[in-house]
């Protein structure tokens, strides 16, 4: 175990390293935030009644989308993991006496929590002072808060074993370059990054709702302004605890078949 | 002890003629070629020996480094490194080997060296006393004390490579595979780092087994060589036993190569 969190601590502290990068992603995502509020906000003048959200609720959709960006965006993936496996640099991490995925997995996250912590607090402090409609409500509930952070955790942890998958099958196809097209552009229409998935047509929601992508921050975010009922939490919830045993079981088996097969890339 | 019995791996490759028709046809109609890499590979290696393993580009040197190391697994034939398979038992077989791959580098980019090696202490679970240990006596046969805090990117190619080889012994392994470990260096650093594996070996009885182009590196480590080509053993002797008269050892070696054809 201890090998991992040291994995996770040299990540961690490499990710804390780039502020720029970081001051640059705040700038971004409030710019891209406040586009979205104003767009929304002239659909809510039109007609307020004709959505299934309340514009605050969906102004904290928003916020917090941004916020957490780099818990969900799963097109942030490591692309040092990727060039391993085409320049054949994987060979020194099956030197190690670590299991390719575990390590792979503690990467992940540290990389992707380093840049939230970066990252969120400006963004959610700001939003909170911005005026209601607009900026970022309070939770429905104490108890809606705290379902929030663990849908939070499991909705970051369904988006890591889903590009762990990714990573797994870059071993298959000797090129990463098809499958992050093909599997970053999906989760983002069916997760609900582009429009939260309450705006879709309930026949093709109700399908939508039950995919893994839907596990990743639909939830969340949703649970926080309490646009789904409790009910609806309670089956949210076991389905990310279903779709994140799916997804490690899955990436497991298939890393333990790559391995057998590996062909090292250059030499 | 290393055994390795009638060992074949083999690769597919694709191939297409130069030019932009051959790659059109090559969208419909792929040809493949079998590389046999290593073709019925038998040899013994016996604790503490120190074998140079040579061969002309291709020959299947890193192949077989590699299936030795856990990393590939051979199509056919048995391999036993100190009673282990290491293609099976991955994980615990990598414990007690260190790897050095010339054209490779184990250490992160961005950080310090030194943060680097204390990654590996915690991957290889070393003691705290067996690593300040193995770092004092690495650092100073190596001479790496000005290195250390210095992130690996800015470390020149020679630099590199003795922190990369300081990297691979830090847990202390019984087995040593070196894949080309002074490419690229200058003739200081080729001095030190031939005279701390001799050292290793003297001292630790580390069994080491190398793959080298520069046969300096051969004639003054090893007592004992191995020739592949084609992907099958062609000799396994000393040096003494290749030299003709008083030609210079890269004359002997090339004469060889021309003798088996490879």
């Amino acid at each position: 175990m201890k090998k991992y969190l040291s994995f996770f601590q040299l990540r961690f502290a490499m990710g804390l390293q780039y502020r720029t990068a970081a001051l640059a992603g705040i700038i971004t995502q409030f710019a891209w935030g406040g586009m979205q509020v104003m767009m929304y906000r002239a659909f809510y003048h039109t007609d307020a009644a004709a959505f299934p959200m309340t514009l605050s609720a969906t102004a904290s959709y928003i916020w917090l989308q941004q916020a957490f960006l780099a818990f969900f965006a799963v097109w942030m993936m490591e692309n040092e993991i990727f060039d391993s496996i085409v320049n054949g640099n994987i060979a020194y991490e099956l030197c190690r006496p670590v299991s390719i995925y575990n390590m792979w997995a503690a990467r992940s996250i540290a990389s992707r929590l380093a840049r939230a912590v970066l990252r969120c607090f400006p963004i959610l402090i700001v939003a909170a002072f911005i005026p209601q409609p607009y900026g970022i409500g309070t939770p429905a509930s104490l108890l809606h808060f705290l379902l929030f952070v663990l849908s939070l955790i499991l909705g970051l942890a369904v988006t890591i074993t889903f590009c762990l998958l990714i990573y797994v099958l870059a071993f298959f196809t000797i090129s990463p370059q098809g499958l992050r097209m093909v599997f970053t552009s999906c989760v983002e229409f069916f997760s609900g990054a582009v429009i939260p998935l309450p705006f879709f047509p309930d026949k093709i929601r109700s399908v939508m709702e039950l995919l893994p992508f839907a596990s990743m921050q639909n939830a969340a975010l949703r649970i926080y302004s309490a646009s789904i009922g409790t009910d609806e939490i309670r089956r949210a919830i076991g389905l990310q605890v279903f779709w994140l045993v799916v997804l490690t079981a899955a990436g497991k088996l298939l890393c333990r078949l790559a391995e057998k097969r590996i062909i090292v890339q250059g030499g | 002890m290393i055994t390795m019995e009638h060992v074949c791996k083999s690769y597919r490759i694709a191939k297409r003629n130069a030019g932009f028709a051959e790659a059109c046809k090559a969208l419909f109609h792929r040809e493949h070629e079998i590389i046999h890499a290593l073709n019925d590979v038998s040899f013994t290696i016996h604790d503490g020996e120190m074998v140079g393993y040579i061969g002309p580009n291709g020959a299947g040197k890193s192949s077989t480094i590699k299936i030795l190391s856990g990393i590939l697994t051979p199509d056919s034939g048995t391999v036993l490194v100190d009673g282990r398979v290491p293609y099976k038992n991955r994980i615990d077989h990598v414990r007690e080997i260190g790897v050095v791959f010339g054209q490779r580098s184990q250490l992160w980019w961005d950080v310090p060296v030194i943060d680097s090696f204390a990654l590996l202490k915690d991957i290889y679970s070393i003691s705290d006393i067996c690593y300040r240990q193995s770092l004092e006596e690495l650092t100073e046969l190596l001479n790496l004390s000005e290195l250390l805090r210095s992130p690996a990117r800015q470390l020149s190619l020679g630099q590199r490579m003795r922190c990369e080889i300081a990297a691979s012994l830090l847990h202390r392994p019984r087995i040593l595979f070196l894949d080309e470990p002074t490419i690229g260096l200058d003739a200081v650093s080729k001095l030190a780092v031939r005279d701390f594996i001799l050292r290793q070996n003297q001292t630790h009885k580390t069994t080491v087994i190398l793959t080298t182009h520069d046969m300096q590196d051969i004639e003054s480590l090893t007592s004992r060589i191995l020739l592949i080509g084609k992907g099958q053993i062609l000799l396994d002797g000393s040096l003494d036993d290749i030299r003709t008269g008083n030609k210079s050892i890269d004359a002997t070696v090339a004469e060889l190569y021309r003798t088996y054809n490879i």
